[in-house]
């Protein structure tokens, strides 16, 4: 512990007061807390616990789950690097590298009790149109890093200039639209879908919306009026509808920019479910990486109470009312899954819940909830005003309406691109201004890695399914690599709950990194290949289930990127097997040959 | 059982195995007499879901039998060549994950990972060892507690906070460094009310919470796992 | 050398040849060997030891089985357990240590260094002057045990510290008659 306690730079009482005392805001209460304080001391622990009537162990479990909270110390300035792959594309490693140098820190270390810099990686900050992209103090975003702006900021950190004051071009966001159609190109009038669903009333917004055959963006596609009847259907008092804005899949910003510049059209859609569905509670999940877009985001939602659209008796009618709360996350991509993220809005461990019970028969705190993504809201509103036929006759006859797609990597022009489904891969490298292409992954590391000979596939439920990510890869590339990053991100985030994922991840990165160093030999592939199959086989949510999927979509169509780094038939060692000697060499000075050892025997 | 009750059955591997509505298909299968493998489902406990071991095959899908409601004419499949692999396979996953020297370990020939180990014919890691460093918690004068061997089954959680009413344990941390936490200031389980009479204290099904000044009362060799396979045993506690 | 393919039993069937050796262990499975006691005459029927504790045969020749005992905790080890390897058709990891590091590997949550130091420089009682001794002729120690598969390939394991004799007999007799081995309940212990 520093001398003064850093607790004393902060009341944790106006925290806790200022959620309710309520256990549920725990995430939200650790999260502010933090901000404040920089780290989560245990005295804090210990008062939030007090206060919210839980014990300490179970605070401490829940801080300690989520990436962006701190049980201990880490720079005054946190600093973390986006480490997508389309990051590195852009030499995010040679920036990290840099900026540690200049400040004189190791990556992911912290020194000391009160570190004045800690810089480390974290996964997909959603920037990938404009990286390498960082994250400072969990708040703020740098863009475009360059080795000036690096330089730069390393100065600053050095002359303790707080972020605040850092130069605002630097943590410009721009909303890059490269392609509208329907959703990005005219939103709606605020208020008129409402308006046109209070004339249908809750069962023929219902109907209308299950006619439109809108299906879930989030990636699993289910039938959004579907999954609304059901829970309108289901026993118990109380609904809720939940937004779920934490786009963790790496390569994926497209909700970024829905909330930036359509937040009115995505409040509209939640207030026109919860008007189908008999909701009174309205929550938008918003990822911690995302927390700039805080402050505009509640000003909408002010706005929009303000003119009667949320609260109670919105446009006038009388028992129709609903509201909407902001919670953010604190960096777990396994809360996107919407049962996590139900746990998580709860305050507790975002680890996915056993179903059924389904969502949509009991969901936050029991009640019946509907889990929708940013971009179906943004489509519910559209549909409502234009009508489920108009709808329903863009796209294809099982996958209906647009798509909006997050492109980036080697192309000229990276950004938002919206496409009714079953445009072709092709098109949209066409238009996005690709060359040389070897690869698209297509829907994040957990969707498809298509190749050359698939480009004139689209996109489609019904062909290739996406959950909005479009990364390009270019002939320069290595797949292999690609495929590790994405290893590695899974194993950053499995949330450790089940066997297969919590081992069988570490283990996929154990191998992958020993292909990478050299020492892989055909019993590796055979033990990852082994590992996929025990992850699909057994875990317990889609997280574990698609771990081998980077692996198994790149082995198949670039085996070659993996052969070349078999260096025997034989067995080699997971481990360097000289360094396994250095100790006692050091300790005794030896360096005859008896004093080493080959990899291979 | 009464006849019209009869009609509530769904089969495993072949048999018919009745059930009561709620139950799952592990539940019912334990309650039959029938063994399904299984580490982090205890039939006083609401199912966990985390193990994986107890992982069936019902039609095209592979599920925890611990979480699978049972429904009338629901086909189960559990001892199969398939899911024999897939269980070693996991259990290879628990043991190189923690440090497991069963040679020094009081619970040996009572421990349920070991018992489940040998009933898949385990008889190595496959794997690379872990080797993590984890700690041991001595300090309470009556329970030793060695997380070496925790294979954060959550069991001892549900215990105390459900029957002894204490939240003694939680779990912490994320990912491959999930680990077991104490409720206390200090970390340390002397700085909590736990007793060795907890129903927390008996539950944990390897050899993390163990009393102290009690070894080899029962001989190697004669334990509970060693007299009879664990597919034989009685269901509960050690 | 002796080519055991000439060698036939009444039977017609080719004699096999045998190496064993104990690498980061007590000697205890070999000790657990012995324990067949009167197999042990069954055994030399069918087959002939090579390299072994038993012979005290200094270099393996090319053999059958090659049975592993204890786990890598010098680079000694792991040259004898390459050696085995390249030597031996069925090589097995025979008991807790050279199946997962056992006692041995309780080390490893320590800094070798230290505990190097400690030992032999900073432990009461010692002469003046002690160092860490750095012979040649010495085998250096690993920073961290090791369980022999990570090393090399392992056709079998057979379990137990130590495996029983029945254990023993038991894999041995289903090796040698080419069945897979299985220990099945009551042989198959960790303990």
């Amino acid at each position: 512990m520093p001398a003064t306690s850093p607790i004393s730079r902060c009341d944790p009482q106006a925290v806790i007061i200022r959620h309710g005392s309520d256990p549920h805001a725990l995430v939200q209460i650790l999260r502010e807390l933090q901000a404040e304080l920089g780290w989560l001391p245990r005295e804090a622990l210990t008062r939030v616990a007090t206060a919210l009537g839980l014990t300490l162990a179970e605070v401490e479990g829940v801080a300690g789950f989520y990436r962006f909270l701190h049980l201990r110390p880490v720079g005054r300035y946190r600093v973390l690097f986006s480490d997508n792959i389309t990051d590195r594309m852009l030499g995010s490693e040679a920036l990290l590298q840099a900026l540690c140098r200049q400040l004189g820190v190791v990556p992911g270390a912290i020194v000391g009790d009160d570190p004045l810099v800690s810089v480390d990686r974290c996964s997909c900050t959603g920037l990938c149109d404009q990286g390498p992209a960082l994250l400072v103090n969990h708040h703020q975003v740098v863009t475009r890093l360059d080795a000036t702006r690096v330089a730069q900021m390393a100065e600053l950190i050095r002359t303790r200039v707080p972020v605040p004051a850092w130069p605002a071009e630097w943590s410009l966001v721009e909303d890059r639209i490269e392609r509208a159609d329907v959703l990005l190109a005219s939103p709606p009038a605020q208020g008129a879908a409402l308006a046109a669903a209070i004339a249908r009333g809750p069962q023929g917004l219902l109907v209308e919306i299950e006619r439109s055959g809108l299906r879930g963006r989030g990636g699993a596609g289910f039938g959004t009026g579907r999954k609304w009847a059901l829970c309108r259907k289901a026993a118990g008092t109380g609904r809720v509808v939940v937004c779920n804005a934490d786009e963790g899949e790496p390569g994926t910003f497209k909700d970024r920019v829905l909330l930036s510049r359509h937040a009115d059209a995505v409040f509209e859609g939640m207030t026109l479910a919860a008007f189908a569905i008999g909701a009174r509670t309205g929550f938008v999940y918003l990822r911690g990486e995302y927390r700039f877009l805080l402050e505009q985001l509640e000003a909408v939602l002010q706005q929009r109470r303000a003119a009667g659209l949320l609260g109670s008796s919105i446009c006038g009618v009388a028992g129709f009312d609903f509201d909407i709360v902001i919670h953010l996350g604190a960096g777990a991509y396994v809360c996107g899954e919407e049962s996590s993220l139900l746990e998580s809005l709860e305050g507790k461990r975002g680890n996915p819940r056993v179903r059924p019970p389904y969502p949509t028969e009991s969901g936050y705190l029991g009640q019946p909830t509907i889990v929708n993504n940013v971009e179906t809201f943004c489509a519910v509103t559209a549909i409502t005003l234009r009508g489920a036929a108009w709808w329903a006759a863009i796209g294809t006859a099982q996958s209906s309406g647009t798509r909006i797609h997050s492109v980036s990597g080697d192309c000229a022009r990276p950004g938002l691109y919206e496409y009714p489904f079953g445009t072709s891969i092709r098109r949209i490298l066409e238009d996005c201004g690709a060359a040389d292409t070897q690869a698209v992954q297509v829907g994040g590391p957990s969707g498809v890695c298509v190749a050359v000979n698939e480009f004139d596939r689209s996109i489609a439920f019904e062909d290739v399914p996406s959950a909005g990510a479009f990364m390009v890869f270019d002939r320069q590339r290595d797949m292999f690599e690609v495929a590790r990053s994405f290893t590695h991100f899974f194993a950053h985030e499995s949330c450790g709950f089940c066997t297969p994922c919590r081992v069988g991840t570490a283990l996929l990165v154990r191998r992958m990194d020993k292909l990478a160093a050299g020492h892989g030999s055909p019993h590796d592939l055979d033990a990852l290949f082994e590992i996929d199959r025990l992850l699909r086989g057994s875990s317990h949510c889609g997280l574990g289930a698609t771990a081998g999927n980077p692996l198994r979509e790149t082995f198949n169509r670039f085996r070659p990127a993996y052969e070349r780094r078999l260096r025997s038939l034989h067995l080699i060692p997971g481990f360097d097997l000289d360094a396994e000697v250095s100790i006692a060499r050091q300790v005794t000075g030896r360096d005859d040959p008896a004093a080493h050892l080959e990899q291979q025997g | 059982m009464s006849s019209a009750d009869a009609a509530d059955v769904f089969h495993l591997d072949g048999h018919d195995v009745p059930f009561t509505t709620g139950e799952t298909v592990l539940a019912a299968t334990s309650r039959a007499g029938r063994y399904i493998p299984h580490l982090c489902w205890h039939p006083d406990f609401a199912p966990h879901g985390s193990c994986r071991v107890c992982t069936v095959r019902v039609g095209a899908r592979l599920v925890p039998a611990c979480t699978l409601p049972a429904a009338t004419g629901l086909v189960v499949e559990s001892d199969t060549a398939e899911l024999r692999h897939l269980r070693l396979r996991l259990l290879q996953l628990l043991f190189v994950e923690g440090n497991h020297f069963c040679p020094s370990c009081e619970k040996s020939g009572d421990c349920q990972l070991q018992a489940t180990a040998y009933a898949v014919d385990m008889t190595g890691p496959h794997f690379e060892e872990f080797y993590p460093a984890r700690p041991v918690d001595a300090s309470h004068p009556d329970i030793l507690l060695d997380l070496n061997r925790c294979i954060l089954c959550s069991l001892c959680v549900r215990a105390s906070r459900e029957v002894d009413g204490k939240s003694v344990f939680a779990l912490g941390g994320h990912g491959i460094d999930t680990h077991l936490l104490i409720d206390s200031p200090s970390g340390r389980l002397v700085d909590t009310d736990f007793a060795p009479t907890d129903r927390a204290a008996s539950i944990c099904p390897v050899g993390v919470i163990l009393p102290k000044r009690r070894g080899f009362a029962v001989p190697i060799g004669e334990r509970r796992f060693d007299q009879q396979p664990i597919s034989a045993a009685e269901e509960g506690d050690p | 050398m002796n080519p055991s393919a000439s060698l036939k039993l009444p039977d017609g069937r080719r004699r096999l040849r045998l190496a064993t050796t104990s690498l980061a262990g007590c000697f205890g499975c070999h000790m657990s060997f012995l324990d067949i006691d009167e197999r042990l005459l069954m055994l030399i029927e069918r087959v002939d030891f090579d390299r072994s504790p038993f012979t005290d045969f200094k270099k393996i020749g090319h053999c059958d089985i090659g049975l592993v005992e204890g786990g890598l905790c010098s680079v000694e080890n792991v040259q004898v357990l390459r050696e085995f390897r390249a030597h031996c058709r069925t090589l097995v990891a025979v008991g807790a240590c050279a199946i997962n590091g056992g006692l041995p590997a309780q080390r490893n949550h320590l800094d070798l260094g230290q505990i190097l130091a400690e030992v032999y420089r900073e432990r009461p009682g010692l002469a003046p002057g002690s160092a860490v001794p750095d012979d040649p002729e010495l085998p250096l120690l690993l920073n961290r045990v090791h369980p022999i598969h990570e090393v090399v390939q392992v056709d079998y394991f057979l379990p137990g510290c130590p495996p029983s004799a029945d254990a023993i007999w038991s894999f041995l007799n289903d090796l040698m008659d080419g069945r897979t081995p299985h220990l099945g309940h009551g042989l198959i212990r960790y303990d």
